[in-house]
């Protein structure tokens, strides 16, 4: 596997070194680099297109995605306001409301399709959060090993016990309600999985043959994390990150659901929790509490299957079986 | 000798586990939260010599050391401080909220790991069956769900529009006694446990699939296949025993996870627990109680941690070495 990696990417770099001078043909090293990319892309979508799991997956986002980016063109900003609400609270499913209306009189079909964006939102960059203080605590943990590593990992694993919701309650308590520290508890509390998936990553790729030339050649630490180490770990980091997204949208609705989430903004979560807070249960306003709690799950789902896919893609173990 | 160090060694891991939350939970609500400030974030309302009598009563002023030892003492001695709500020992309000937690989390979890676990075996032993597909797509659509709000669902259905089950409390009254109590409390949890029951089953039977997944791959099936046991012998007394281990193991570690959840359902539910306890501490910013609750919780995940490490420890040797 690594052989089949690396062996162009040195006959390359002669080639390159080689035919440098020769002016007719501009084998620029960047172009070599994504011609590789569009290689290795290809052949993972050849086996990804195989999954079924994996394409109804990757539908069913598309659709969430597509809603999130075009939903100021159907859902105004007037309408979502709730001093002037365009119909009457508590309204069920009709003609004019097809889910009917909040507690406001605001139609809930325009508060969830908004909630689309708040909660993809949250989801991708409490992911970027995860993924980078994970990746950062990962791989420094397993490059200097020793000491920095005995800490790090003590600290990763004390993270990993700690149950989650009640530190999420501890820091957001603490933090106060924006969407902003929405996103900073689940990355601060979430990290330690990826830290822990990278560091075991690293600890091998760190013991390759082209880390060691590389180090030979007088490549600084800075260097070799960058551009030998990081992009070797990438594909446990990229498979690792689909299932975080769909683990950050169940956070923040938890988070919300608690009554820590951000009042001001509409999400899926803060839909529910709203609903919950008004007495919708009571009530039986079911038209108000089903649909964001369908699409938290939908989104989920598509998530979690299009990274079962990616699983099965980078971990031909699995396939096999 | 051997499995007396792997005890240690273990026991030692979960003490040094236990003072990094105590450490991180002092340095929190001591070091970067004042608590006086914090006290009126609630909606207690202080003038400023009472502030100083607080101050004076919390030791703040002490330096941080003296404050670190004081605070050790008291957590270990389970003084938790008191209530900024209720002004009660925090202790005694979590001594009396803690069994119906204790009886709701304890039935879930048992019920959603023998269910989960037949599932899993079911499916794995049959891969590619109707039963297995249909119950992977279960679990996964199970597993994206916010368990809060499956909860919801299930109480507008069940308590309110079918009317089956009361919608919500411990009891209906406390006159009762002997089998009519228990059928009374039993008649309450149904929903609050069933809901929990659902959110983790699809976990454990999607562990339990791959488990045995993996271990029908072995070699030590291949030979008692080849040696011609029965099928059914096969997977009762070669296959299942092995592949129980990791998820029964699982099951210990997402203790922590249960316990949160619970949260949100005993709020939804009106169960009178922890859950319950905790949810309106956060309402109101009462941080003794939710500070507490973070401690509690997190002792008794590392506890659970540690049962599971050491009996994994002695149902297979391998992993003492």
């Amino acid at each position: 596997m690594t052989g089949m990696i690396e062996t162009p990417r040195q006959a390359d770099a002669t080639t390159v070194g080689l035919e440098a001078p020769a002016p007719p043909a501009p084998r620029d090293p960047r172009k070599i680099k994504w011609a590789r990319r569009r290689r290795a892309f290809a052949g993972f979508w050849r086996v990804f297109r195989q999954s079924r799991m994996g394409m109804v997956g990757l539908v069913m986002l598309g659709v969430f995605i597509l809603v999130a980016l075009m939903a100021p063109l159907f859902v105004g900003q007037a309408d979502l306001g709730v001093s002037d609400p365009p119909g009457a609270p508590f309204q069920p499913p009709s003609l004019e409301f097809p889910l009917g209306t909040d507690d406001f009189g605001r139609s809930v079909l325009d508060l969830v399709i908004w909630g689309s964006r708040i909660s993809l939102l949250v989801g991708f960059a409490a992911t970027v959060m995860t993924m980078v203080v994970g990746a950062a605590v990962g791989i420094s943990s397993a490059y200097y090993g020793g000491r920095t590593d005995s800490v790090l990992n003590a600290f990763t694993n004390w993270f990993l016990v700690i149950p989650w919701i009640p530190l999420a309650i501890v820091l957001a308590s603490i933090l106060g309600q924006s969407l902003f520290n929405t996103i900073l508890v689940i990355g601060l509390t979430s990290w330690a999985g990826t830290a822990r998936l990278v560091r075991a990553d690293t600890l091998s790729v760190k013991q390759r043959p082209y880390v060691e030339r590389a180090r030979a050649l007088g490549a600084s630490n800075w260097h070799l994390v960058t551009r030998h180490i990081l992009p070797n770990v990438m594909p446990v980091i990229f498979a690792n990150t689909v299932l975080t997204v769909a683990l950050s949208i169940l956070a923040e609705t938890t988070l919300a659901l608690l009554g820590l989430g951000d009042p001001l903004s509409i999400s899926w979560g803060i839909i529910i929790f709203d609903a919950f807070d008004a007495g919708a249960l009571s009530a039986g306003l079911w038209w108000w509490l089903i649909p964001p709690g369908v699409c938290i799950c939908l989104v989920t789902l598509a998530f979690t299957m299009c990274g079962y896919a990616i699983d099965e893609v980078l971990n031909p173990r699995i396939r096999e079986r | 000798m051997r499995s007396r160090r792997y005890i240690l060694r273990h026991v030692l891991h979960a003490v040094a586990t236990l003072f990094f939350v105590l450490t991180f939970n002092f340095v929190l609500f001591r070091a970067v939260g004042d608590p006086v400030k914090l006290l009126t974030r609630s909606s207690v309302h202080l003038d400023p010599q009472e502030q100083a009598a607080l101050r004076e009563e919390f030791g703040i002023d002490d330096p941080l050391p003296v404050q670190f030892v004081n605070y050790l003492g008291d957590t270990l001695r389970g003084e938790f401080g008191y209530s900024f709500i209720s002004g009660r020992p925090v202790t005694t309000s979590i001594s009396e909220k803690v069994w119906p937690t204790i009886l709701l989390v304890g039935t879930a979890l048992i019920l959603s790991t023998v269910f989960g676990v037949l599932i899993g075996i079911k499916g794995a032993w049959r891969r590619g069956s109707t039963f297995d597909t249909t119950s992977l797509l279960g679990s996964l659509t199970l597993y994206s769900m916010p368990e809060g709000w499956l909860g919801m669902i299930l109480l507008i259905t069940f308590a309110g529009t079918l009317g089956w089950f009361p919608a919500g409390g411990y009891e209906s009254t406390d006159e009762l006694t002997g089998f009519a109590h228990v059928l009374d409390v039993a008649k309450h949890l149904f929903l609050p446990c069933l809901t929990l029951t659902l959110g983790y089953i699809g976990e454990y039977a999607i562990i339990m699939r791959s488990s045995l997944l993996e271990v029908m791959g072995e070699d030590f099936v291949q030979t008692a296949r080849a040696k011609g046991v029965r099928d059914k012998e096969v997977r009762r007394r070669h296959a299942v025993p092995n592949a129980l281990l990791p998820t029964f193991t699982l099951a210990f570690y997402s203790i922590g996870f249960i316990l949160g959840g619970a949260v949100i359902i005993e709020e939804v539910f009106s169960w009178p627990g922890l859950g319950q306890l905790t949810y309106a501490a956060i309402e109101a910013n009462d941080y003794p109680v939710i500070q507490a609750v973070f401690l509690l919780s997190s002792a008794a995940v590392i506890l659970f941690n540690l049962i599971a490490d050491i009996s994994y420890g002695y149902l297979d040797p391998r992993v003492r070495e």
